[in-house]
């Protein structure tokens, strides 16, 4: 990645535009950080006294008014790790068979885009109640991490899709027809030489993905449930921190506090995932690209 | 990618037995009564191990459905039966909770009676002077559709919730104090233990005097303050006798700390 | 070097790779119908029942009252939509400019805290950001306009705004540097300032992903329960002004579903479909554009 810079020959283009759009980028991006810091300033002024060991490790008290959060930051990783499973290959090989496997514009094609699309518009609390009748009920899953999880994949899929297709369309337009000129086969083609290419892009996705399924409240609270003990195994109900947090805002009187800094352990956990995402993400491929 | 797949194919053969769960009580029902029910299990669960209780949440109808259909033994239902479910059910009440008009700390004013309530709730009257309060227009908060706190306020009004104005309608408790400390003009009304607890931790509300009776937990108890709900658990005929055994721990005095706790009246 | 035999390995290689991603894709399409299909079976009552015509011929949706029943799902609609389409108004200028920025002017270090800030941002629970704006943004809009409730489609727009902001900021910064090198540099030999080159060259190239952002972001924006719920107000009316309080369908599923009775879930039922299908027309239509109008370029 250049850092672009303009070009050192200048005739007439004077340097209003330029300073013009730089000023107006840096208002945007002050904006966001200044947003940003406002929402996180809240949080941690709530909620950093109570943040300690024995917080991240102690179970759930007085309907999370004291204690901690240990069995919950289990069952959270739990939902995730079941998610991403699914998700990525299934996200991965949508996208994949989008890009090499078929014709663009061909019906088949339009149709699975078109699906994948309106997936991402479906209401999160609409998600819910699909969990619970069709992955709880139908299933027979129950309240489970497992139905949880498969929940939250459905919800991340349009995530995962659109953002691996945009990595892999933004390839150079040369790989391809070099790999057949080579004999490659389009299968050794794809994981060998387009995948890795694109996989800071692909991981972008991840890293969204796992942060919108972080988040989601309203489709854990009918599948993944409600209970705060430490889930045993994946068809054991267990209690998102997301769905931790909607309980102490609004349901539990003066579950503020508790509240906030279950928020800040989650931005903490998701800090931590991305960071270790991308980590894997960029060793994995220094292991491939030293093959070559 | 490979390893994740079979990590997780292997968790789930394991854990596809669902023999160790029979002893599973599930409860399911009202958020109000979650919380409470919630803490009420673990106690339980504590002095009779090999019991496992499952609380979940999801709405009193929910409570409704599940302990007709036989998912759940146990429902949790913020409200009295209505007459056609108790063909099916008994409700058992656990506590009683009493629901309290708040307004901002702020505001003057500290009584309203029944008709002003009704006026300020139909617009009749719109500003906060004619009450004995500032001059500025009245932010009327109701509750959604088919809350119990709602059907109980209304019926005490004696009003159709189309006759009612509002300029904000809420869901959750919690909500509703929230609406009120974000526009010190807003009224609304809530639980009356949500309300102390927050009013005692200093949220900035005040608790206001309905026709001439102060709202307290005390006056819910001795039956003075006129305003106020049952939060029932229903069994029905295939309850089991380990949920009835749960059944009777909740209805005795034993867990009267926790309900206090959770800012609801005990009535053994 | 490619003897005959490896060419046809490679086709029926190709041919099976091709058939199990291609079943993988219709699964990932299909989800979509398996869940139109539960909610049209918890809404058949309610349809069956004749009501789903009152849904859009009522003006008032009271479904509980007993003197009263109304039906109308029109203004809770019209409050989806105005919340989403300004939500995407505040949040695309901004996310827009900042990727700009952080591509063409600011140091890498920059971008990657700018990144990194995006990511956690997307994690925030929705209750997070309704929590906030219900103490924050509500207050601050009813010391502008004091006889206003506060809660608004305003407060609704800018809670969405910022959960969305991160979505269109990602994809943007994706887009804006998968432009080729190249492209830019030729620009900058052809004399062009940087600003032209990044509004006539790199902001065109790069589209595709952004509108792909943005579609996400909309998508994300009409689907949002948690967040407006709390700031939105709640009543389901068509907004005369920006002050005005809404009801976007997602908070009525919310507030209602847990209380309701058997009739009550069917319409609710109902509802959520009427947003679903509405999503179809507005989010299909542009994506089956969008992938028609990539027929003619990349790939395979």
């Amino acid at each position: 990645m250049t850092t672009f810079s303009p070009s050192p020959v200048r005739r007439s283009p004077s340097k209003w535009p330029d300073r013009a759009l730089a000023l107006v980028g840096a208002i945007a991006t002050l904006l966001s950080f200044g947003l940003f810091v406002w929402l996180v300033w809240d949080l941690v002024r709530l909620g950093l006294p109570r943040l300690s060991w024995t917080f991240l490790t102690a179970g759930v008290e007085d309907a999370g008014r004291s204690g901690g959060i240990g069995p919950l930051l289990v069952s959270t990783l739990w939902v995730l790790l079941c998610c991403l499973t699914l998700a990525i290959p299934l996200g991965t090989g949508c996208a994949l068979w989008l890009s090499e496997f078929v014709r663009r514009g061909s019906l088949l094609a339009r149709l699975v885009t078109g699906g994948v699309d309106l997936l991402a518009s479906v209401p999160s609390i609409v998600f819910g109640l699909f969990g619970m009748v069709f992955f709880s009920q139908t299933l027979g899953l129950g309240f489970s991490i497992l139905s949880g999880g498969l929940t939250l994949a459905c919800m991340i899929l349009p995530i995962l899709v659109r953002t691996t297709l945009s990595a892999l369309e933004a390839l150079p337009a040369d790989l391809r027809p070099a790999a057949a000129a080579l004999g490659l086969s389009k299968t050794t083609a794809t994981a060998r030489i387009l995948l890795p290419a694109a996989f800071p892009g692909i991981v972008v996705g991840i890293t969204l993905g796992i942060g919108r399924a972080l988040s989601e409240t309203a489709a854990l609270l009918f599948t993944s449930g409600y209970s705060t003990r430490t889930p045993e195994s994946l068809s054991d109900s267990g209690r998102a921190l997301s769905v931790h947090i909607y309980d102490l805002a609004l349901n539990v009187a003066n579950g503020a506090p508790m509240a906030s800094s279950s928020a800040l352990v989650l931005l903490a956990v998701i800090f931590v995932v991305n960071a270790a995402a991308v980590t894997l993400a960029e060793s994995w491929l220094r292991r491939r690209l030293s093959f070559s | 990618m490979l390893t994740p797949v079979l990590l997780l194919a292997a968790l789930c053969l394991g854990s596809c037995g669902k023999g160790e769960k029979s002893e599973s009580i599930i409860v399911t029902g009202s958020s109000t009564i979650a919380p409470l029910v919630a803490d009420a299990a673990k106690q339980y669960e504590a002095s009779h191990p090999g019991v496992r209780i499952e609380v979940q949440s999801g709405g009193s109808s929910r409570g409704i459905s599940d302990a007709t259909s036989g998912v759940a033994e146990l429902g949790m239902v913020s409200r009295s039966l209505k007459d056609e479910e108790k063909t099916d059910l008994t409700a058992h009440t656990l506590a009683m909770d009493g629901v309290c008009v708040v307004i901002h700390r702020d505001n003057p004013v500290k009584q309203l009676d029944k008709q002003q309530l009704i006026d300020l709730y139909t617009k009749k009257i719109t500003n906060w002077k004619d009450v004995g309060g500032n001059d500025a227009t009245v932010v009327v908060a109701n509750k959604a559709e088919g809350r119990s706190t709602l059907e109980v306020f209304l019926h005490y009004l004696d009003l159709d919730n189309a006759d009612v104005k509002a300029d904000v309608v809420v869901g959750e408790n919690l909500h509703v104090i929230h609406s009120v400390v974000s526009n010190p003009n807003t009224i609304g009304y809530v639980s009356i233990g949500t309300a102390s607890a927050e009013e005692k931790a200093g949220t900035p509300i005040k608790l206001v005097v309905t026709g001439k009776v102060v709202p307290t937990m005390e006056a819910v108890k001795d039956g003075s303050f006129p305003i106020t709900r049952p939060l029932n658990v229903v069994t029905d005929a295939e309850t089991s006798p380990a949920a009835r055994a749960f059944l009777d721990y909740l209805m005795s005095t034993e867990i009267n700390d926790i309900i206090e706790k959770h800012f609801f009246v005990p009535i053994r | 070097m490619t003897s005959s035999r490896n060419t046809s390995l490679s086709r029926s290689v190709d041919r099976v790779t091709g058939g199990i991603l291609g079943l993988i894709a219709i699964v990932s399409g299909g989800l979509v119908l398996v869940i139109l299909w539960h909610l049209i079976s918890g809404a058949w009552p309610a349809i069956e029942a004749g009501r789903l015509g009152l849904f859009f011929t009522d003006g008032k949706w009271q479904p509980g009252s007993e003197r009263d029943p109304q039906f109308g799902v029109v203004p809770m609609l019209a409050g989806s939509v105005l919340v989403t389409l300004l939500a995407v108004a505040l949040a695309l200028p901004v996310g827009l400019a900042s990727a700009v920025f952080h591509r063409f002017y600011a140091p890498p270090a920059l971008e990657r805290w700018h990144r990194r800030m995006m990511e956690l941002l997307i994690g925030v629970p929705a209750v997070v950001f309704g929590f906030w704006g219900l103490m924050v943004v509500v207050p601050a809009i009813v010391r502008f306009a004091p006889d206003s409730p506060g809660q608004s489609l305003l407060a609704g727009g800018i809670v969405l705004a910022l959960m969305i902001l991160p979505l269109i900021a990602l994809t943007s910064q994706a887009a804006l540097q998968a432009v080729p090198a190249a492209q830019l540099q030729a620009a900058a030999g052809l004399g062009l300032g940087r600003a032209s080159t990044i509004l006539s060259i790199a902001l065109p190239a790069a589209r595709g992903g952004i509108t792909g952002g943005v579609l996400l972001g909309l998508a994300r924006a009409i689907g949002e329960t948690m967040a407006v719920v709390l700031v939105c107000g709640n009543i389901p009316q068509i907004p005369q002004s920006l002050l005005d309080p809404i009801r976007p369908i997602t908070s009525t599923i919310a507030l209602e579903m847990g209380y309701a009775t058997a009739s009550h879930k069917a319409l609710l039922f109902c509802a959520a479909l009427v947003l679903v299908l509405f999503c179809a027309l507005m989010v299909g239509w542009l994506s089956f554009r969008k992938s028609a109008s990539d027929s003619g370029t990349g790939g395979a």
